[in-house]
């Protein structure tokens, strides 16, 4: 459905580094594409989005040719049928919520599907206010109706939820989730969040310096090893107490902090900011409701 | 007399603000946005008026535009159009002295905003016409009136430029800044002492207004 070929030399901060990436995706996909900052992860959104040039390629939606650089086929962004959400929102601070997504509208497109979406995102108490006044939460869901009035074949968010903390993200991943389940979308997102990748994608590209190292769904990509244990989360290691035959690791899996101990050898190649899997066979957990 | 040079003065800046208003914020735009090599070329010159002795400007526009260039024959000839002595002269040279009143704020306003406005509006499939329009311009609204303020207020504020360009002729050139130095000039202090007392207030009041505006206590009013 979406065939895209991209080379484009960018200006990173180690340099001049090559992006040369292909992918072939299927219509209703939630694809991630995660890698560290400066891999390129914006650039391709970008790229498939017309807002930058690829320096050759291919890119083909849905049997039409967006960009083809030897045929010097290139549409603009405007007929390119996308919805961005952008890391910052990029609302029109000088048009309220409402006035946001009416100006999205197509020339002959009907009004009732801004009332639809205000309804879906439930905006329809904030439809007056400009965005200045909104919190980080609410402009979010003002960008992401904003991007779905046109009804994009794609759509495009571009680390979205970076700014939000924990619980308002778990909230807006519902959302995108919602919207791209109703709307039959294909969706890219930006993410470097193993969690919400989890959560969210059905396939993950990860990106490395330019070029894709890994595909599958996100579990093939986080998990290096196959494991039988039911219990898997992936965090980030925050420090090592090493002690002779045991050491203690502290992981930041979502907002907890936890403890473990482990091996001393077991752990010789992890060091503190390492993305880890925990797992563990528990046979009887509890589960308890806490909210 | 006073009131026919005042007259003249506000008439003038007026004219002068609305052409370089239409013609500044194009310009702002493009060197907001050009990734071209001449743009400091360019900066530099709209800056020019900002330290170049008005002297000089009027001098090169006196040589340009006089009856014996050919410039200036050939706007005489052509258009019927007089440059020098004329009311046409001064607007002309007025907005080349005021560009970089008008220029400056609107370019910063413009490289002020975020880039993903334009983005975002050309991904929701607006032209580029609609985005400067629609999402563009109204953002930078304070940015807008601060380059309208100075440059009316500066236009008012001329001399040298004036006085090379446009003479001392009544109604058609002689604004109150060249009043004054008439007056002066032919010890009529008390009339001169009006006139600079009325532009000293004007100017004070005008300047006074862009600082509200642009304090944060105001601009919720522009939003």
């Amino acid at each position: 459905m979406i065939k895209a070929t991209l080379q484009k030399t960018l200006n990173s901060a180690e340099g001049k580094m090559l992006l040369d990436v292909s992918m072939d995706l299927e219509q209703g996909d939630f694809v991630v594409i995660y890698g560290n900052s400066g891999a390129g992860k914006t650039s391709i959104l970008r790229m498939i989005a017309g807002l930058l040039l690829p320096e050759n390629g291919t890119i083909e939606v849905n049997g039409s040719t967006w960009f083809h650089a030897s045929k010097k086929i290139n549409l603009s962004p405007q007929k390119r049928n996308i919805g961005i959400v952008f890391q910052d929102y990029a609302l029109f601070p000088n048009m309220t919520v409402e006035e946001n997504l009416n100006f999205a509208l197509g020339k002959n497109q009907n009004r009732d599907f801004v009332e639809e979406l205000l309804n879906l995102m439930e905006l329809e108490n904030l439809r007056g206010q400009r965005p200045q006044n909104l919190s980080g939460g609410q402009q979010q869901r003002v960008a992401l109706a904003r991007a779905l009035v046109r009804k994009p074949e794609i759509l495009f968010l571009d680390e979205p939820l970076s700014a939000l903390d924990h619980k308002l993200r778990n909230r807006l991943q519902d959302y995108i989730l919602q919207v791209h389940k109703k709307y039959n979308l294909t969706t890219i997102l930006v993410s470097h969040d193993p969690g919400e990748i989890i959560k969210m994608a059905n396939r993950v590209l990860v990106l490395e310096q330019g070029k894709i190292t890994k595909i599958g769904t996100p579990l093939e990509v986080f998990s290096s090893k196959k494991l039988s244990g039911k219990f898997q989360f992936t965090g980030e290691v925050l420090a090592i107490d090493r002690e002779s035959l045991v050491s203690i690791l502290h992981i930041l899996i979502g907002n907890n902090v936890i403890k473990t101990v482990c091996s001393t050898d077991e752990i010789l190649n992890i060091s503190a900011g390492d993305k880890v899997v925990v797992a563990s066979k528990a046979f009887n957990p509890v589960v308890t409701k806490i909210e | 007399m006073i009131w026919e040079s005042l007259w003249l003065t506000f008439k003038l800046a007026f004219v002068t603000t609305i052409l370089l208003f239409l013609l500044g914020t194009p310009l702002a735009y493009w060197l907001s946005r050009t990734k071209t090599r001449s743009k400091p070329i360019w900066e530099a010159l709209i800056s020019m008026p900002l330290i170049l002795p008005p002297t000089v400007l009027g001098f090169y526009l006196l040589v340009a535009f006089g009856q014996s260039s050919f410039l200036g024959s050939f706007l005489q000839n052509l258009l019927g159009l007089n440059m020098v002595f004329s009311f046409e002269g001064l607007v002309f040279a007025s907005i080349i002295y005021s560009l970089p009143f008008m220029i400056h704020p609107i370019q910063a306003g413009f490289s002020g905003l975020p880039i993903h406005l334009k983005e975002a509006s050309y991904s929701l499939g607006k032209s580029k016409t609609i985005t400067f329009f629609k999402v563009l311009l109204p953002n930078i609204k304070p940015a807008l009136l601060t380059g309208i303020v100075l440059s009316f207020a500066h236009t008012i504020g001329e001399f040298g430029v004036v006085l090379m360009i446009g003479g001392n002729i009544p109604s058609e050139t002689r604004v109150a800044s060249i009043a004054i130095y008439d007056e002066v000039e032919s010890l009529n202090y008390a009339a001169a002492n009006q006139l600079s007392l009325i532009l000293f207030v004007i100017s004070f009041a005008i300047l006074l207004g862009v600082y509200l505006l642009n304090n944060n206590t105001f601009k919720s009013f522009w939003k």
